[in-house]
């Protein structure tokens, strides 16, 4: 340990292990230690028995549910949008060829009472029962604009500058009915609230076309994917990526202090009465926990079932989006399950996951609405955790302290949080901009 | 892991044993027929494949390396997930390495597939006049333990070969069929097949 590093990460959840590996191919010395013995940290996939640890306080989980190994709970539980940012970065960075994924069955909204399958083409909206006849007719013309609209063709943006209008002008241009941008905004546009109507509208158009093409990649029954044996692979394929471009891994590191010099620069890490030195420290807001504040915090009910989420068409992996509308809420619910089909629990068993942005101390009453719809479980856990944003400067310190991860089922706003995170640390910008549609899927 | 289609196999192979046994000279003879004297601590390429033709069927290995994770007990989870065979290598000039190998194939045994392939590989053979663990020895430690042993040399390539040929003669030729994923790859798919169906 006694050597300098230009930079040590600290914790081994996706986000710094993406750093770690991109960090490592661009030919800087790294030194990536956990306190936890295993990888993932907050994003890692648990174990019955491990899950029974951590929530349960005991080591025996009822033998009905079946083996504790074949058990993969994501303690982040979020899918891959297939032509998303975090595929983008898997690609670049060649890490694929360590994962196994398969598509995500459905994409469900709940809309008055009811789950319903996301429309995301004019086709589908003119199928959609979540519209009725003249409202399909708008909207399907609507998605015929979204579907066209191309940035460097601008016969496609018949006129109207997505740069200036706002997602609000563009909606009433098309004359659409708040029901129906209520779920092409949280549904499709994956949007949290409801800010970005009162911004340009070209982020919104680009969500909406992410979302459509993700769908058209797999021909699945979503725009999501999803890896085999849960998203506890991510992090430790990316540390992988790491170790072969020359990073050092070491768990197991109890404490992990940080050190400082007299101006407040950060210039080691000390572990067991070691210190590394290093130029730069990257890590998560629980190893620096002064340098971060509260910014919210996550409920969220992990639950094993036996039976898919009903009114799903048995979808074995499903993310159903609940607007905050639709509960009177101020933050969306998410609805996210998967199966045996992605290896993440035995023959027949199915984890199913209800999260949203907390807003009281009460998860078991606040998911309430989410919970009712999953059906009887065999076992229901609660969880709430507080979300964490950096205060310090970086320049000052030389700390990167990533953000806590959010309440939303996929990855766009992780992956924004790491390349936001790579350009301070290196300067240099991530091009992402590999082909996606030359890339595709192998069957193995 | 170990799929199967038209007589052709797949399989996961990964390495284990201590640092500088010589678990990426072995492969990198076996791949690419090379040996370097001063072989670098693995940087940059720790994932080969290679194929063997065995009796009526061919064999395709994806190797693993452990790119030096095993340093500081640091391998994840994700390096044994799906193996279907694992050569654990010691230096027989070692006995230090001999005893860290018997514990990477408790590690090994701990992740619970019967039907893994286990090689145990003394290599570094070339070097008789320094020998400190016996062939006799590693034997009879090998068949306790359900592993075929063979003492290898990197640097003049003896029984390098050999040991991935045993490996894929003894590979199952009828294991479950795992549920199959997909690879993301970068390059266009044919998509002249998914195409032609709906016209």
């Amino acid at each position: 340990m006694d050597e300098e590093y230009d930079v040590i990460v600290l914790g081994t959840g996706l986000k710094e292990c993406i750093l770690s590996g991109l960090l490592s191919v661009d030919g800087l010395k790294v030194l990536h230690m956990d306190r936890n013995d295993y990888y993932g940290g907050e994003s890692s996939s648990l174990s019955l028995v491990q899950l029974w640890k951590r929530f349960r306080a005991n080591d025996k989980p009822s033998e009905q549910l079946g083996s504790s190994k074949e058990y993969n709970v994501d303690m982040i539980p979020k899918f891959m949008m297939a032509n998303g940012a975090l595929v983008r970065v898997l690609i670049h960075t060649d890490v694929t060829k360590y994962l196994n994924f398969k598509a995500v069955d459905g994409s469900f909204v709940y809309n008055k009472g009811k789950i319903h399958k996301v429309p995301a083409t004019d086709v589908e909206a003119l199928k959609s029962p979540l519209m009725g006849l003249f409202e399909k007719r708008r909207a399907r013309k609507f998605f015929i604009y979204v579907q066209d609209y191309e940035d460097n063709d601008p016969k496609s943006h018949e006129g109207l500058d997505l740069t200036k209008v706002t997602a609000r002008d563009i909606i009433s241009k098309y004359g659409l009915d708040d029901n129906t941008v209520d779920f092409i905004g949280h549904a499709l546009a994956l949007h949290i609230d409801d800010n970005y109507l009162d911004e340009p509208a070209l982020d919104f158009v680009k969500r909406m076309k992410l979302y459509a093409e993700s769908l058209a990649r797999f021909q699945g029954g979503s725009p999501y994917i999803y890896p085999l044996y849960g998203l506890g692979e991510l992090p430790q394929a990316f540390a992988r990526l790491s170790a072969v471009y020359g990073g050092t891994y070491m768990l197991n590191k109890p404490e992990c202090k940080v050190e400082f010099d007299g101006n407040g620069k950060a210039y080691g890490v000390t572990s067991e009465g070691e210190t590394a030195k290093c130029k730069k420290v990257v890590c998560d807001p629980s190893y620096l926990p002064d340098k971060v504040k509260k910014v919210g915090k996550v409920a969220r009910a992990i639950c094993i079932m036996s039976h898919p989420i009903p009114e799903t068409s048995d979808s074995h992996s499903v993310q159903v989006i609940l607007p905050q509308k639709q509960l009177g809420r101020k933050s969306d619910m998410y609805l996210f399950c998967c199966s045996y089909t992605h290896n993440v629990a035995p023959n027949g068993k199915y984890i199913a996951f209800v999260s949203t942005e907390a807003e009281t101390d009460q998860p078991e009453v606040e998911l309430k609405p989410g919970i009712e719809l999953l059906g009887p479980v065999d076992e229901i856990f609660f969880d709430i955790y507080d979300r964490y944003q950096p205060v310090n400067k970086h320049d000052e310190d030389h700390c990167f302290i990533s953000q806590s991860y959010d309440a939303t089922t996929h990855f766009e706003s992780t992956v924004h949080d790491v390349l936001a995170m790579y350009t301070k640390i290196t300067g240099k910008e991530l091009d992402l901009s590999v082909d996606l549609s030359a890339a595709s899927a192998a069957a193995e | 892991m170990a799929t199967i289609g038209n007589n052709n196999l797949n399989a996961k192979l990964v390495l284990l044993g201590d640092m500088g046994a010589g678990k990426s000279s072995l492969v990198l003879r076996f791949v690419k027929g090379q040996f370097l004297e001063f072989q670098e601590s693995t940087i940059g390429a720790a994932f080969f494949s290679q194929t063997l033709a065995v009796n009526d069927a061919t064999v395709k290995f994806e190797i693993w390396d452990t790119a030096g994770q095993e340093r500081y007990h640091s391998l994840a989870p994700m390096y044994y997930r799906g193996a279907a065979a694992a050569i654990i290598v010691y230096d027989i000039t070692s006995t230090e390495s001999f005893t860290r190998a018997k514990k990477w194939v408790q590690e090994l045994q701990k992740q619970g597939n019967p039907n893994m392939v286990m090689a145990f590989a003394g290599n570094k053979a070339d070097l008789e006049e320094k020998r400190k663990v016996t062939a006799e020895e590693a034997r009879l430690y090998a068949e306790e333990n359900g592993l075929f042993f063979m003492e290898t040399s990197a640097k003049t390539a003896s029984n390098v070969n050999d040991i991935f040929y045993e490996i894929a003669r003894r590979l199952p030729r009828a294991q479950p069929q795992n549920p199959a994923g997909m690879v993301l790859v970068d390059r266009p798919a044919d998509r002249s097949q998914s195409a032609a169906c709906c016209s």
